[in-house]
């Protein structure tokens, strides 16, 4: 049984809001990431799925859960002895525009993690690596004398892709990474990230609220609401057949560009609630169109089926799961 | 019957010594009780195309050229004031970012009926009810107490409906939309999206629906616009450009849009290309926009701007090899 | 370089350099010993042999003024210099360790609510006059200023994603705040570094002119309108040229702050 890459048990992550109220941003949060492997996160705003990933890089501190990385317990690390495992774990950011320094040029940006990391043995080694990470997220060579500025969106986050790469990373954190960026430029990049992907043996925990791209791209899936994973399981799972009424919601309101198909759409009444003041018993009932009395009473128990399918609602509860 | 009527519609921003042509002679028109959307990438021209219609556009370096006729007026040759009296009256516009769409300091009451009492004329008392009708209109529980309540305590969907109540107040006979659900999540743009159809359904609006979002078109359009680098290159009914796609960049387009499949399929999707860059900004150049990136390009479409074809009845394109063939890709 | 097609850069700028090559060039530029004392040719009005004329103890009032530059131009860069300096400390450590953050700006504030120009001159009165302890005393009623803007810059800057980045991608804190925020707020430090040098000079010069400043044994624009005050209505040349002088580098100075400004700023720079 080999040790995942990353593993997340009952994560939790809360921000004080003002006088006595707190910001469930994260609320027990449990997942695993194998090698080579894509696990989305998805959902909505306010869901948690970015202070996920920023607690995962310990870009913030958790309030209570654990992270292990390799099989090595990560969380109650002191920075500097964290430091050198940042390696294993990379990021791409949303925004191309402010991801990247404006006042470094592009080489000098790849080799900041090579060097952190000890990575090049000698200058003409630096210089090799900054050369092979442009190339394989395919810039030319020559984007390394150049500044951000002189880019586009696209290029920039090809560049960030670079960067993340120049450490030899074993988990690469995409969050939102293809978002801002137009449709057919969004194509291009979730090609080079499946195919870096498969080449590089690569895991990736892909941050995303757009479902048709995480369609493309992820093995398995997350949705989360209000801070709590309300299902999770392969892509065919909770694609194929979304058990949560929340996940059924969501696939249902993708926009599909097939004029007058048939439109089952799941309509759900009123917003999202405010993390600061989440709903009682089940956070999603006051949307759920199929809300019962135990739902406004008592948190559901999570359930995990046979083939692994998670999936948090009473009405799981109220039917024989083999 | 044309409500809105657009001629030859040339928008040049200068930028230092350059002209960057965001909007290169595109024409269309709109029919009473109709949506148009007008669809493209970055730098397609599609905003500046619906900022021009509103003569919202800066005035500095900026110069604008061509005809935009609105129920028989025509648009530019206007004093600002009697555009004034037209926005927001006649025409309404809703805007992307709700968040600074709105005045932070007025509540939204008072956004509202400063709009209905400058172009309708009512009372104080008049205009508050009526305001409170469009609240409601737009899906908004309690009307009577949001209405005291400012931008910031309510949510990104909220505010989207105060927007859109705002822009249809006055019953225009156009509501413009600039992106207007891509900020929001997309189970709120469902409810919005929903909105719109049955606000429509409901008083016959014409609506211009700009946006990037060939999911979203498909649901609310009636015609279909697409733009690219600040030409038209396509036009025709919904169902139309998707079921015969005629220029090879609207093909490129709906090929590389990742969708929702179903999870029936083993493996991760790969994705179709386009191959080339989005041009930064359009400097006019003699024969396609497109040439550089189009598979199927040839001597004659980098020397030739391709004339706009009528391929079948109500569907154009603009490609030299548009009427060869229905084959797909 | 396209900073220097911007007229006020290129004016101020001018003007600037003018004034350090009179400060630099004095003795060459048809003056005298500006101490010699001359009773016999006191308070003459300008002629051709004493372009400015004299002031009271006779001394060239020409030489005087041009020598004057290099008190104001010392006075002015270094406080720049060193508020640039002691501000962008306070202002990095406070912008990026937020539990000494609240201390070091109460601290700040403290010391801003009292006017400069008064601060300075309360400094002075605990020491004796001379130009080092001007710089000192000046420096002090500066920095806290410099040190709220610096840290407004961090703490923006701090939220940039490509400081997350820089975490990520291994770099400790000390780096990151040298290697990315600090070429990042370069700009404004410089702008108000030169809102200093211009503030400076003006306080070096009341304060001079108050007695409190650069002793008169160097001649400073101050203390030569100091000089002057009791004779204005006669003899008014003996602070009308020091004054022009003055406003001059302050002119300059504060045009080529504004010129920095504007082509230091990303946002203004790319519509040019």
């Amino acid at each position: 049984m080999t040790v995942p890459l990353i593993e997340v048990r009952d994560l939790k992550k809360h921000f004080p809001a003002g006088r006595a109220s707190v910001v469930h941003a994260v609320d027990g949060v449990s997942f695993t990431i194998g090698r080579g492997e894509t696990l989305a996160l998805v959902g909505e705003s306010g869901c948690g799925k970015s202070t996920v990933g920023r607690t995962l890089l310990r870009l913030q501190d958790p309030t209570s859960g654990e992270i292990w990385l390799d099989g090595r317990r990560i969380d109650g690390l002191s920075p500097g002895v964290f430091r050198p495992m940042r390696r294993k774990m990379q990021v791409i950011f949303q925004d191309p525009f402010s991801s990247l320094d404006p006042r470094m040029k592009v080489s000098d940006i790849l080799a900041e993690p090579i060097r952190n990391f000890g990575l090049a043995k000698s200058r003409r080694d630096l210089a090799d690596r900054v050369s092979r990470s442009l190339d394989m997220v395919r810039l030319p060579g020559s984007s390394a004398d150049r500044y951000p500025h002189q880019f586009s969106g696209g290029q920039r986050q090809r560049i960030a892709i670079a960067r993340a790469l120049a450490a030899e990373p074993e988990l690469i954190v995409c969050d939102e990474a293809v978002s801002a960026l137009d449709v057919s430029v969004k194509a291009k990049i979730v090609n080079l990230l499946a195919d870096l992907q498969a080449g590089l043996g690569l895991g990736l925990l892909f941050i995303s609220h757009d479902l048709a791209v995480v369609d493309a791209i992820a093995h398995r899936i997350a949705v989360m609401y209000l801070g709590r994973i309300v299902e999770q399981g392969t892509r065919r799972q909770v694609f194929a057949a979304p058990r949560h009424p929340y996940t059924q919601a969501l696939l249902s309101a993708v926009p599909q560009p097939e004029p007058g198909a048939a439109r089952r759409r799941i309509l759900l009444s009123g917003e999202i609630p405010s993390p600061i003041d989440r709903p009682a018993g089940c956070h999603f009932h006051t949307r759920c169109p199929m809300a019962m009395p135990i739902c406004r009473q008592t948190e559901p128990t999570p359930m995990t089926g046979t083939d692994g399918h998670y999936v948090s609602c009473h009405l799981e509860q109220s039917t024989n799961r083999t | 019957m044309a409500i809105l009527e657009v001629e030859g519609l040339k928008v040049h921003f200068r930028t230092g010594a350059e002209a960057v042509r965001a909007v290169d002679d595109v024409s269309f028109s709109l029919v009473r009780g109709e949506t148009l959307a007008i669809v493209g990438e970055s730098g397609s021209g599609k905003s500046v195309t619906a900022n021009a219609v509103m003569r919202l556009l800066p005035r500095a370096q900026t110069r604008v050229a061509g005809a935009i006729r609105f129920d028989g007026r025509d648009l530019m040759a206007l004093p600002e004031r009697s555009m004034a009296q037209l926005r927001g009256d006649r025409i309404g516009m809703v805007f992307q970012e709700p968040m600074t769409s709105l005045n932070p300091v007025l509540s939204i009451g008072t956004q509202i009926t400063e709009t209905l009492r400058r172009h309708k004329g009512l009372t104080m008392r008049a205009a508050l009810d009526r305001a409170v009708e469009m609240l409601a209109a737009v899906g908004i529980s309690e009307p009577g107490r949001r209405i005291a309540e400012y931008p910031h305590q309510l949510s990104g969907g909220m505010r989207q409906r105060v927007m859109i109540a705002i822009a249809i107040c006055c019953d225009p006979d156009i509501l413009i939309a600039d992106e207007p659900t891509t900020a929001l999540d997309v189970t709120i743009q469902a409810q919005i999206l929903d909105l719109l159809a049955e606000l429509k359904r409901r008083t016959g609006t014409s609506i211009i629906f700009i946006t990037h979002d060939l999911g979203v078109v498909a649901e609310i359009a009636d015609r279909i616009l697409v733009m690219y680098a600040g030409r038209k290159i396509e036009e025709s009914a919904t169902s139309d450009l998707f079921e015969q796609p005629m220029h090879p960049y609207t093909r490129g387009l709906l090929a590389s849009m990742p969708r929702l499949r179903g999870g029936s399929d083993a493996g991760p999707a790969r994705l179709h290309e386009i191959p080339g860059l989005i041009p930064l900004q359009s400097f006019g150049a003699a024969g396609c926009n497109f040439a550089e990136r189009c598979v199927r390009a040839e001597a004659v479409c980098r020397e030739n701007s391709p004339p706009p074809l009528l391929v079948r009845p109500g569907h154009m394109s603009a490609c030299h090899f548009s009427d060869i063939g229905t084959a797909s890709s | 370089m396209t900073a220097l097609r911007h007229p006020a850069i290129a004016i101020g700028g001018g003007l600037v350099l003018g004034m350090v090559a009179i400060a630099l060039l004095a003795p060459w530029l048809g003056t005298i010993d500006p101490t010699q004392i001359a009773p016999a040719a006191r308070t003459r009005a300008p002629s051709a042999e004493h372009w400015f004329g004299t002031d009271m103890l006779g001394r060239d009032l020409y030489s005087r003024v041009l020598y004057g530059t290099r008190v104001s131009l010392v006075v002015g860069f270094t406080v720049a210099l060193l508020t640039s300096a002691i501000g962008t400390a306070i202002g990095l450590t406070s912008g990026a360790l937020p539990r000494l953050d609240d201390i070091i700006m109460r601290v700040m504030d403290g010391i801003m609510s009292v006017p400069p120009i008064l601060l300075a001159i309360a400094l002075m009165t605990l020491t004796r006059g001379s130009i080092g302890n001007v710089i000192i005393a000046i420096t002090f009623a500066e920095a806290p200023r410099m040190s709220r803007i610096v840290r407004g810059v961090v703490l923006v800057l701090r939220e940039q994603s490509y400081v997350d980045a820089a975490i990520t991608a291994g770099s400790p804190t000390p780096v990151i705040l040298w290697r990315h925020v600090l070429p990042n707020a370069l700009a404004p430090i410089i702008v108000q570094a030169s809102y200093v040098s211009a503030s400076a000079m003006i306080v070096e010069a009341i304060l001079s002119f108050l007695g409190a400043g650069t002793p008169t044994s160097t001649p400073s624009w101050g203390n030569i309108m100091a000089e002057g005050r009791s004779l204005w209505q006669v003899k008014p040349f003996i602070v009308f040229f020091p004054a022009v002088f003055l406003s001059l580098a302050v002119f300059a100075v504060n045009l080529l702050g504004d010129g920095l400004r504007d082509a230091l700023d990303p946002r203004v720079a790319k519509k040019a």
